[in-house]
């Protein structure tokens, strides 16, 4: 632990003395009282965090744009998109593309937002993720000074996504970051967020984000998570929304591998009419350890939330999906579906699911289902005896499996990149695209 | 074209081939009938690559090459194309993504390029007005859903596209109405041609007025224990089987 309060007197010790100095150093208290969770703490029974706790993390001290900029090509997605890039926590402006702002939207970097409108910017944060929230967001908010503000007016449907791009390169030193991204959508506003979590393989880098999200009356925000952190690379995450009436959260989780991702995704559905939908796929392999906690709160009645997650594993991959619903006493007419679905494709991967529903009202539709499985024989040897190679017919099915939550993707290009990736650079020669 | 010599194969440790000979030539229609349990799906299964049936001896030779020894997909790419009498269902996969994943591969294996996507999207156009399907097929899952008769013309679409050299046709009758049946007999005839073989394996002669066999074979106990032309079918439905079996026995 010592390394992180090295790091932190250097980091805070020339800031400007006021509120978000001294927030700064309360959060730092706060995550060295609780330290890292232990295996016994039940929200991380299945996930390791000593690693963490061991690793001597800096902040980076310069970053590398040759290869940031390499990273980004090879990833080959090209949105047209209000873009801000960071590398290894970072802001590259040399990378970012903020031309075309619309007027009515602000996308800045935190680090500007803070500079320019200080009180505005403090206001949004740790309002719904604060000091008191967990470790992790603690530590976030100690190193607080890196990450995203972006406001949408009322009545605005934003056409392009906004972009964030959170790169991380080989560095001579193990680094990590602490993003903290500020979302206010105005009532009856529309925005895409997609936030693309990209490393080399070669990096060792630890993520430690933290969303704060609202969503006026009526809002709609479609967000793309879409995590490939690189093989060394630990990506802890949490995003936190607020949900007024009749508003709608829609939730695309991408985690396509990972040394060690955690996401914690809570929705608070605060006003009658809101909606919460999360699709989301775990791709692990090697040796990845993907854990998801999702926590629905139903605040008010006639609010929904569904839920589709499925698993992929191989190798000694390990996936965690643990999915929670709270239904107040005086929430009636909710509808909350979960369902969990599984492939694991070698005997050593391993899945470890959980759905958890705290019912306190009596007029209330909840389900929940998981399965797990393996590819299915028969249809392999179907495929094969058309000629298809054993690889490519597994790369179908497992796509087939999938698609479910896959095909949820409304932005082609994004769904393109996470086909590729599933069926392992398969589908060249099943690509429809042109057809 | 196919040289199965004395097969002997076991399944679960009960041999059920017990001996089989089958050769045919280029061009020829063979027809495999026989009661329940001779032998005739260990036989496809064998000559397929389908796990859990065990070759103990004998040798099948298929275009010179020795096809016990090839995987289930080399036997397809060689020309080798099994047509299900249970087609599986496969949910998530369309049938336009095994078309042009099964055409590419043997199109690979023969050295050429994969196949345009014009090109690729005319010759299934056509293939699949030959077989009186809706377009609508091509994006709906393998076999999902399909009735029973759709499931039959979905193998023989899958036959037209790929040009097998020898189809192997498992019971392709069963469970068609006679119109269905009519659509696939169409579809079979239409593959006939001076070097293309069809095997068929059929429990009931009807199918066999349709799709007219230079040569029948009867299957029992896992040995043919008679050939004959044409004519020898409508002794079969008239005499049934055990005329045969007392006679082999």
């Amino acid at each position: 632990m010592n390394q992180y309060v090295e790091a932190f007197q250097d980091f805070n010790q020339h800031a400007e003395s006021g509120w978000l100095k001294s927030q700064r150093i309360a959060a730092f208290a706060r995550f060295e009282h609780l330290g890292f969770p232990l295996n016994g703490v039940e929200a991380w029974k299945y996930t390791n965090t000593k690693a963490l706790a061991k690793r001597n993390f800096v902040l980076p001290h310069s970053v590398n744009l040759d290869a940031a900029r390499k990273l980004l090509d090879e990833a080959g997605l090209e949105l047209r998109a209000h873009q801000l890039v960071f590398v290894n926590g970072v802001y590259a402006p040399e990378l970012s593309d903020l031309g075309n702002l619309p007027e009515a939207l602000v996308v800045e970097p935190l680090s500007e937002a803070l500079d320019k409108e200080l009180e505005l910017t403090c206001g949004m944060m740790g309002r719904l993720a604060g000091i008191d929230c967990d470790v992790f967001t603690a530590l976030n908010f100690a190193f607080a000074g890196e990450g995203a503000v972006i406001r949408v007016g009322n009545n605005q449907v934003i056409e392009d996504p906004i972009s964030l791009v959170h790169l991380s390169t080989e560095a001579d030193q193990p680094t990590m970051s602490h993003p903290r991204i500020l979302v206010a959508a105005g009532s009856n506003s529309q925005i895409k967020l997609v936030e693309h979590f990209l490393g080399e393989d070669t990096a060792t880098h630890f993520t430690n984000r933290v969303a704060e999200i609202v969503l006026e009356r009526n809002a709609q925000l479609a967000h793309y998570l879409l995590e490939v952190p690189g093989e060394q690379s630990w990506l802890i995450g949490r995003t936190h929304v607020e949900q007024k009436r009749d508003s709608r959260y829609i939730c695309h989780h991408m985690n396509m591998g990972g040394k060690l991702v955690r996401d914690d995704l809570v929705c608070d559905l605060n006003g009658t009419g809101a909606e919460s939908d999360f699709s989301g796929l775990l791709f692990g392999r090697n040796k990845h350890h993907l854990d998801i906690h999702s926590l629905v709160n139903h605040y008010a009645p006639q609010t929904f939330s569904r839920e589709n997650y499925k698993a992929i594993l191989n190798d000694k991959a390990r996936g965690v999906f643990n999915g929670k619903v709270i239904v107040k006493k005086d929430s009636q007419q909710i509808v909350a579906e979960q369902s969990n679905a599984n492939l694991l494709l070698s005997d050593q991967a391993e899945i470890d699911t959980k759905p958890e529903l705290e019912i306190y009202a009596d007029d209330v539709k909840c389900s929940h289902g998981a399965t797990t499985g393996q590819l299915d024989e028969t249809a392999l040897f179907y495929l094969k005896s058309r000629g298809i190679d054993d690889q490519l017919a597994r790369g179908l099915l497992t796509l087939a499996f999938a698609n479910e939550v896959v095909d949820q993707l409304a932005i082609p290009e994004i769904y393109q990149q996470v086909e590729t990736t599933v069926a392992g650079h398969l589908p060249h020669q099943v690509n429809l695209d042109d057809l | 074209m196919i040289e199965i010599k004395d097969l002997h194969a076991k399944v679960e440790g009960t041999e059920i081939l017990k001996g089989l000979n089958l050769s045919i030539n280029p061009g020829e229609v063979h027809a495999i009938m026989g009661p329940n349990g001779a032998g005739k799906s260990t036989l496809s299964a064998v000559l397929t690559g389908r796990e859990g049936y065990e070759v103990t001896s004998g040798s099948v030779i298929f275009e010179g090459q020795n096809l016990l020894e090839m995987d289930v997909e080399e036997r397809a790419r060689a020309g080798l194309l099994l047509g299900f009498q249970y087609p599986v269902e496969i949910p998530g996969v369309k049938n336009v993504y095994l078309l042009k994943a099964a055409l590419n591969a043997k199109r690979a294996a023969q050295g050429l390029p994969e196949i345009e996507a014009p090109a690729f999207m005319k010759l299934i156009r056509e293939k699949i007005k030959f077989m009186k399907m809706d377009n609508s097929f091509l994006h709906r899952a393998v076999n999902e859903g399909f009735s029973g008769g759709e499931k039959k013309r979905n193998e023989i679409l899958q036959m037209l596209v790929l040009e097998p050299k020898l189809a192997l046709l498992d019971e392709i009758d069963s469970g068609l109405d006679i119109d269905a049946m009519k659509t696939v007999a169409e579809g079979v005839n239409s593959l006939r041609t001076a070097d293309r073989s069809i095997l068929m394996i059929t429990h009931y002669q009807r199918l066999l007025d349709y799709i007219v066999p230079d040569v029948i074979h009867v299957l029992a106990d896992g040995k043919i224990i008679k050939t004959g032309d044409k004519s020898l079918a409508l002794e079969l439905e008239e005499k049934g089987y055990d005329w045969l079996l007392e006679g082999a026995a």
